[in-house]
């Protein structure tokens, strides 16, 4: 009887969670999808905890407690934030998978080979690597956005890199075979131990050659790892929701891993194995190009002029917490009667949808928001093209030159607009030491300086009454 | 736990199989409603999918509350710990954001 209630609330809350997913499709209904999501959630986890045999309490208690003390102040971090925060939460959903895995084992070693069917051992094994590489990957990742010193930023490389990565899991896989095969040896408690060592090990070899430009698409996969490993648990529990949240979950991280891939042209084995950021393609002799240098005061005045402006966001925008002073530039444009757009590119930022969300924080309304697919046939009629700490994605080299690292990437055509503005810091070449032809070209101007300072002046120029 | 029939062998295989369609046909679902989410939303669908994930909160409560020995269920409370950590954080942290979108900042003020 219980457990039949049990399974009716588990498919109504498998339902809604659907329909989470679903009215995500639309800003304007993706909130109804937050409750929706979280009535699922208190619907499971209030049915399950009522089940007979759940008869101690207090870790349990002390366990949520502890979840929402840890969990609130997480949800309230700055947006810039997010992409270390995302990272974070896939490892604690890799740790919990790869904790009750490893419970579920030895709880049914001791009861003996009945417990331990070659399918639920299989379905433990596949838990405990995914969810275990999935925790310590996460965890780097989560420490090379959040910069920590000990974590290196740029990509480690070392020899032998990938034989040794792919070794480590072949072994990892060769003593789960194994284990399934005798699951209740007394030497299989062991190999077990040893399969989560280097799970975890693993984890970490995977991102350390991984450098800060393919983070949106390490994200997607670790997402997608850890929607797998809850699968694994739903086949090891026999749990239908388990596997359909984590199908979801998984799907989910599998569609933004292939966007991300598809917008910088590269695959996955690529992303994973390929150490981006080693090419750095010195070019022999390559003569001294010179930047055109624009004074705020310049620049302020072919802006006031300008009937359209696009505006591409990158990364640099969310370093220097520039989207408030940009969206006062918004305003002063916008004032003169200027048409402004944002083109976002799919890997701008450092994970999927991360200028958006930025952006919507500085209440830029969502529909000026466009992707570069939809932007991009409209930047030759642009007056001016203000490039706001982007680089690689807008630079022209990702379609001309084939021996660029970013060859085939798709990219904003800045370049094609009347009057070209970039923001940088300083003259070095971006992430990966790729020139952008962009700052040479003869309709660009440099705008050099912090992001947050050079739109702030330009704000000023705008808005002050001298400016004609 | 669940089971019903102490012959794994005769009354599981059949039950094996019913999870596989019941993985490949959420996987379906899941590819055909992740395409449809606006590619505004992907920063708080991650957020999202990932409290959902977080139902394995589920499988931790069963192994930290029945009668097992003290390290199981240790662990079982750790990963309650760490699925209720996601659970909270996942969806306030979406609810956040998609406060944030707006159409313009006229009608944002009376609806979001």
């Amino acid at each position: 009887m219980i457990a039949n209630f049990v399974q009716l609330v588990y498919l109504v809350a498998a339902a809604l969670f659907v329909f989470a997913l679903h009215w995500m499709n639309t800003p304007a209904t993706a909130r109804r999808g937050v409750y929706a999501g979280v009535l699922g959630m208190v619907l499971a986890v209030v049915a399950t905890w009522l089940q007979p045999q759940v008869i101690h309490h207090q870790g349990i208690i002390i366990a949520v407690i502890a979840g929402f003390v840890v969990g609130i102040p997480l949800s309230r971090v700055p947006l810039t934030a997010v992409p270390q925060r995302t990272a974070l939460s896939h490892a604690f959903g890799g740790l919990a998978a790869g904790l009750v895995g490893t419970a579920k084992y030895y709880l049914w070693f001791g009861e003996g080979p009945a417990e331990l069917t070659a399918f639920r051992t299989t379905a433990i094994i596949a838990e405990v690597i995914l969810g275990f590489l999935t925790f310590t990957g996460s965890l780097m990742a989560a420490g090379k956005l959040q910069e920590i010193k000990w974590i290196p930023q740029r990509p480690v490389t070392y020899p032998f890199q990938n034989v040794t990565n792919i070794g480590l899991l072949l072994l990892a896989a060769g003593l789960g075979v194994a284990v399934v095969l005798q699951p209740t040896a007394s030497w299989a408690a062991v190999a077990f131990g040893v399969i989560i060592a280097l799970a975890l090990t693993f984890g970490v070899l995977l991102i350390i050659p991984i450098g800060g430009a393919d983070m949106p698409t390490v994200i997607a996969i670790l997402n997608s790892y850890a929607g797998l490993a809850a699968v694994a648990m739903g086949f090891v529990l026999d749990n239908k929701l388990l596997i359909i949240a984590g199908a979801l979950d998984g799907s989910s991280g599998l569609i933004l891993a292939i966007i991300m891939c598809r917008a910088m042209n590269r695959s996955f084995t690529n992303v994973l194995f390929g150490a981006f950021g080693q090419v750095a393609p010195s070019k022999a002799g390559g003569e001294e190009k010179i930047y055109k240098s624009e004074t705020i005061e310049g620049g302020a005045q072919v802006l006031e002029q300008a009937n359209s402006v696009v505006i591409i966001p990158g990364y640099g925008m969310a370093v220097a917490q520039a989207q408030h002073k940009v969206r006062e530039l918004y305003d002063q444009l916008k004032k003169r009667g200027a048409t402004v757009k944002f083109a976002i590119h799919p890997v701008a930022g450092r994970m999927p949808g991360h200028m958006n969300v930025l952006l919507a924080e500085a209440d830029i309304p969502y529909t000026d928001l466009v992707e570069m697919d939809d932007i991009n046939p409209d930047m030759p009629q642009c007056d001016v093209a203000l490039v706001v700490g982007a680089n690689d994605v807008v630079n022209p080299a990702a379609r001309t030159d084939k021996s660029s690292p970013i060859y085939g990437m798709p990219i904003i055509d800045a370049d094609k607009a009347r009057t070209v503005f970039a923001i940088k810091r300083s003259k070095n070449p971006g992430f990966a030491g790729i020139d952008n032809e962009l700052y040479f070209s003869e309709r660009t101007w440099m705008l050099f300086g912090d992001a947050k300072n050079v739109v702030g002046e330009l704000v000023k120029q705008l808005s002050g009454p001298s400016v004609h | 736990m669940f089971l019903e029939a102490p012959d794994p062998a005769t009354a599981q295989s059949p039950d094996i199989w019913s999870q596989i369609f019941v993985f490949m046909l959420a996987t379906f679902i899941g590819l055909g409603v992740i395409r449809r989410v606006s590619r505004l939303l992907h920063t708080p669908l991650m957020s999202i999918t990932n409290a959902i994930s977080a139902i394995a909160v589920v499988g931790a409560i069963l192994v930290a509350g029945p009668d097992y020995p003290a390290g199981i269920r240790l662990l079982g409370i750790i990963a309650v710990f760490a699925s209720m950590t996601n659970i909270v954080s996942g969806f306030l942290i979406t609810e956040r954001m998609l406060k944030m979108f707006k159409t313009d900042k006229k009608s944002g003020e009376s609806r979001s």
